[in-house]
């Protein structure tokens, strides 16, 4: 018999642990084919029965190989939870359970000499949100009376671009007594409140990236919706970038600068204007990390759209050089804006932190009008990769630190004069309206999201810890992966098909909170329209406190 | 619900009028308060059209101390008006022991000063005062401008006219622009500052209904001008934001619908003018409401307009004779100032539209 080494990993040491039934198991073979991290395994058992034939006992003895499926025992190929196996076993007979006892914090980082990786999102505080704990309170009655959802209409459109205070408008009273516009102003897009937020063509499958670029488009061209869709660092495909679905998309220009050769060579051609830039200084749920792209993932495509060879590529935390908002983001704003000829509105993301503030405040002054569009980011986003320790621990909460940059807003008498637009773990329970809903009382313009389009594609990862593989790609659902048989699995039609009806369903809820409280446009600012009934969110957010 | 009302003739006009405009439409309001604005002053003030007049409700001593302000800055008193009050018992009225019209001339140095330099000096005095006279409630400043008095009381509107009294007709105090409401405020405190109409800077506006967009209109005037205070009602928006459009852009009043009721995306795309409609709409977006209301105002030239929300859920008409245009909530009120008018005359404002009478009572209709 082999020496039993209590050191080994086994199960018991893992997050999650395989619940096999072997009499329900017909070894179909499902489970082990369908499982992307080679979690479990087929196995031989020698298993011995005791059986007599006699009519008396007369025990006898035999031995037989049994073929079983088993848990790897293996710190690289652990299971995580995603249950894909149970999805697809015929006979309820193997699937995922949580291990409380789990020692993978340590042994990892024992075995393996390098931190945890993990794509997905954050896996602490898995409490009673923020916004869970506002309601909408101010319900229009006699006096202000309420308006009917399905008869009356509403204008849902959020700007995007920046706005001039009305004295700096470049206005003169014509003689037949009307405004007459006397130079140019700085480009402003009215888009839908809710830009699907960025996500790379190398964090998603070619499949996922396009199915959420074709909702968009239908978005835009059936159902009338000026959705806009992120492209996320990277870059995208040449022939969407001379194609007329560019309108459609905001570029998004990040610290690697990736794929950006590509889009400054294609721009002689492009027939239409991007919806706009969007540079990103930060993200919430990594604040101050780097992106990060496994080479695992860095596919073909992949490396010829961003021009990289097959390898780890690192976004670095923030883009290199920039050394003062003062000088550094203006000269970025200046070149882009320049290099679309002043017509795309250019907006900064950046990642909520205490910070944050400060930075906008710096951004308010704007002197030269380029500003387009303050994206603020919170820890609840999701990422494709990050260090464990960052995605868990680092970061800021949104909606308080949105509500701040309001407020100073506010304060200096500029608000809506850079367009806020804020995310970062909104649509967590699913219900993205109300949650849109209560930040613009709070002051945001628009919200933006990436992790619940994934959660619309079939993405089986949550917060506690499930799947969360993002980074590994080896995506069971074919969402963020390049390997060719797991992004075969996605079906980008049926994709797109729910992203479509999501925003529809969306769309109508939205108006089913304006009527209430009286609104044919967008509530951005009316937190006299919110309540809540925890007094130190009330007094933080300085809306009504209800009890 | 409030009531509002308003009268604009070529005839100097006694607020009897008013009172009887506003007294056929009672049902519509509860009694708790009468306010005015008169505009382009006839009877006593008529010789003074060019100097300012404050229009004071004070105690004894916020007397005092608002005279020796004025007297402080260089002001000097022309004409004192102190209206005869009836304090009969069982009148239901909540009177200050003062109510005070005072005409003064400019300080010397101020006296060949640009108009627009003048227009500043009083509202920085009114806004002076009403710090000055805040405490313990020493007095309330309505107005402080040429051509202007104000009056605002608490109580019943009858018992007001009959304190005051207004219910005689009388060729002392008149104008040609009256603007009325019977109602004290009820959204917030009851102050006496609350109830309408409001006035700045020759700029007067009433309203019936409510603002919705109150906190974000409320939020972004603050930061807009000094005189934009007090905001005891939501219906102060409405005066601030029209002299915010009107004077300090400079913009027709024809504009003034376009920043409170901006046309839905859909209808802006289609229009000619769409980059400065756009323009204003996203540049004003704090200054748009949202809620149930009409809007009378007046112009310092004391053009009289009338507009309403952008779904037309409060009811306002105009009706007109040769010499007197009435805009009330009711037309049972014109019906009592302008019985013999023809009625099928009459003008039933539409949502997207401002009704705007000059001073030859021609009346302008402009479709947003």
């Amino acid at each position: 018999m082999e020496t039993m080494k209590v050191q080994n990993v086994t199960p018991n040491d893992l997050p999650w642990k395989i619940r096999y039934d072997a009499s329900r198991c017909t070894l179909c073979g499902s489970c082990v084919a369908a499982c992307s991290f080679r979690a479990i395994e087929p196995k031989v058992e020698r298993r011995r029965m005791v059986f007599s034939e006699s009519e008396f006992p007369e025990p006898k003895q035999r031995f037989s190989a049994v073929p079983v499926i088993r848990q790897a025992h293996s710190i690289k190929n652990y299971c995580r939870g995603c249950g894909i196996c149970e999805k697809v076993c015929p006979n309820d007979a193997i699937g995922p359970q949580r291990n409380i006892d789990t020692r993978h914090p340590i042994v990892t980082r024992c075995l393996g000499g390098d931190s945890i990786k993990r794509g997905g999102r954050k896996n602490l505080e898995a409490t009673t949100r923020t916004l869970d704990k506002l309601r909408v309170g101010r319900i229009s009655q006699m006096t202000d009376p309420s308006l009917d959802a399905q008869r009356h209409t509403f204008d849902l459109l959020a700007p995007f671009g920046r706005i001039l205070p009305p004295k700096k408008l470049p206005f003169g009273v014509g003689p037949e007594g009307l405004l007459e516009s006397k130079d140019q102003a700085p480009p402003v897009r009215w888009i839908y409140p809710v830009i699907i937020g960025d996500m790379s063509i190398g964090a998603l499958s070619w499949r996922m990236w396009e199915a959420v670029a074709m909702a968009t488009a239908y978005l835009n061209e059936e159902c009338g919706l000026p959705v806009r869709m992120c492209s996320g660092e990277g870059g995208m495909p040449v022939r969407l970038l001379k194609s007329r679905y560019l309108k459609y998309m905001i570029l998004q220009i990040a610290s690697g600068h990736f794929g950006w050769n590509r889009i400054a060579k294609a721009m002689p051609h492009m027939t239409e204007d991007p919806a706009g830039v969007l540079i990103k200084i930060g993200q919430g749920a990594k604040p101050g990390d780097g992106g990060l792209l496994m080479a695992q993932k860095v596919a073909e495509h992949i490396q010829s759209i961003r021009g990289v060879p097959k390898a780890d590529l690192l976004s670095p935390p923030n883009h290199q050089g920039l050394y003062s908002i003062e000088e550094s983001v203006q000269k970025m704003f200046l070149s882009f804006n320049a290099a679309f000829k002043f017509r795309v509105p250019v907006a900064i993301k950046v990642a909520a932190s205490a910070t944050s503030v400060s930075v906008f405040n710096n951004l308010v002054r704007d002197p030269y009008n380029i500003v387009g569009g303050f994206f603020l980011d919170g820890i609840d986003g999701g990422t494709g990769a990050a260090h464990e320790v960052s995605l868990d621990h680092t970061g800021h909460p949104i909606v308080s630190k949105l509500r701040d940059c309001y407020l100073a807003a506010v304060t200096q008498g500029r608000q809506g004069q850079i367009p806020l637009w804020a995310a970062g773990g909104l649509g967590k329970t699913g219900d993205l309206a109300a949650d849109a809903f209560k930040m613009m009382c709070l002051g945001a313009n628009g919200v933006f999201t990436g992790k619940l389009i994934l959660q619309m594609a079939g993405c089986v990862g949550n917060d506690m810890g499930r799947c969360n593989a993002c980074n590994t790609g080896l995506c069971p659902v074919g969402i963020t992966t390049q390997e060719p048989a797991l992004v075969h699995r996605l079906d980008p039609e049926k994709v797109a098909q729910n992203i479509v009806n999501y925003f529809l369903a969306m769309d109508q809820e939205f108006k089913k909170l304006m009527a209430p409280i009286g609104n044919s446009s967008l509530p951005v600012g009316r937190s006299d329209a919110l309540i809540s009934t925890d007094k130190a969110v009330a007094e933080r957010l300085q809306i009504q406190y209800v009890c | 619900m409030c009531r509002i009302g308003a009268i604009k003739s070529l005839n100097y006009v006694h607020p009897s009028q008013a009172l009887l405009l506003m007294q056929s439409q009672q049902k519509g309001h509860d009694n708790s308060g009468f306010a005015m604005v008169m505009h382009d002053l006839g009877g006593i003030f008529e010789s003074y059209k060019h100097l300012p007049t404050l229009s004071l409700a004070c105690t004894d001593e916020g007397l005092k101390v608002a005279e020796d302000i004025l007297h402080a800055a260089g002001f000097s008193r022309v004409l004192q008006w102190v209206p005869e009050t009836n304090d009969q018992p069982g009148l239901d009225i909540n009177a200050m022991p003062n109510y005070v019209f005072e005409t003064f001339d400019y300080p010397k140095h101020y006296r060949k000063a640009e108009q627009k330099e003048k227009e500043e000096l009083l509202l920085d005095m009114r806004l002076k005062l009403r710090r000055a006279l805040e405490k313990d409630e020493m007095g309330f400043v309505y107005s402080f401008w040429p051509d202007v008095v104000t009056l605002k009381e608490i109580g019943d509107p009858r018992d007001i006219g009959t304190y005051f009294n207004l219910w005689e007709p009388d060729n002392k105090f008149t104008a040609r622009v009256i603007t009325a409401q019977c109602r004290q405020n009820t959204n917030y405190d009851i102050v006496r500052y609350a109830a309408h109409p409001f006035f700045l800077q020759g700029y007067t506006a009433l309203a019936n209904g409510e603002n919705t967009f109150y906190l974000k209109n409320v939020e972004a005037q603050r930061k807009m001008h000094r005189g934009y205070i007090g905001f005891e009602s939501d219906s102060q928006c409405f005066l601030y934001t029209l002299h915010y459009v009107h004077r300090e852009l400079g913009w027709p009043l024809r504009y003034y619908k376009h920043v409170i009721t901006p046309l839905p995306f859909e209808d802006i795309e289609r229009r000619e003018d769409k980059d400065q409609l756009l323009a204003i709409r996203q540049s004003l977006a704090h200054l748009e409401i949202n809620g149930p209301n009409t809007i009378i105002g007046v112009l310092p030239d004391n053009t009289l307009f009338t507009c309403c929300d952008a779904k037309k859920l409060r009811p306002v008409v105009v009706g007109r004779s040769a010499d007197t245009v009435v805009i009330s909530s009711e037309v049972c009120g014109i019906n009592e100032v302008l019985p013999d008018r023809d009625w099928e005359t009459d003008i039933y404002p539409h949502e997207r539209e401002i009704v705007a009478v000059d001073s030859n009572l021609e009346v302008q209709r402009w479709r947003q």
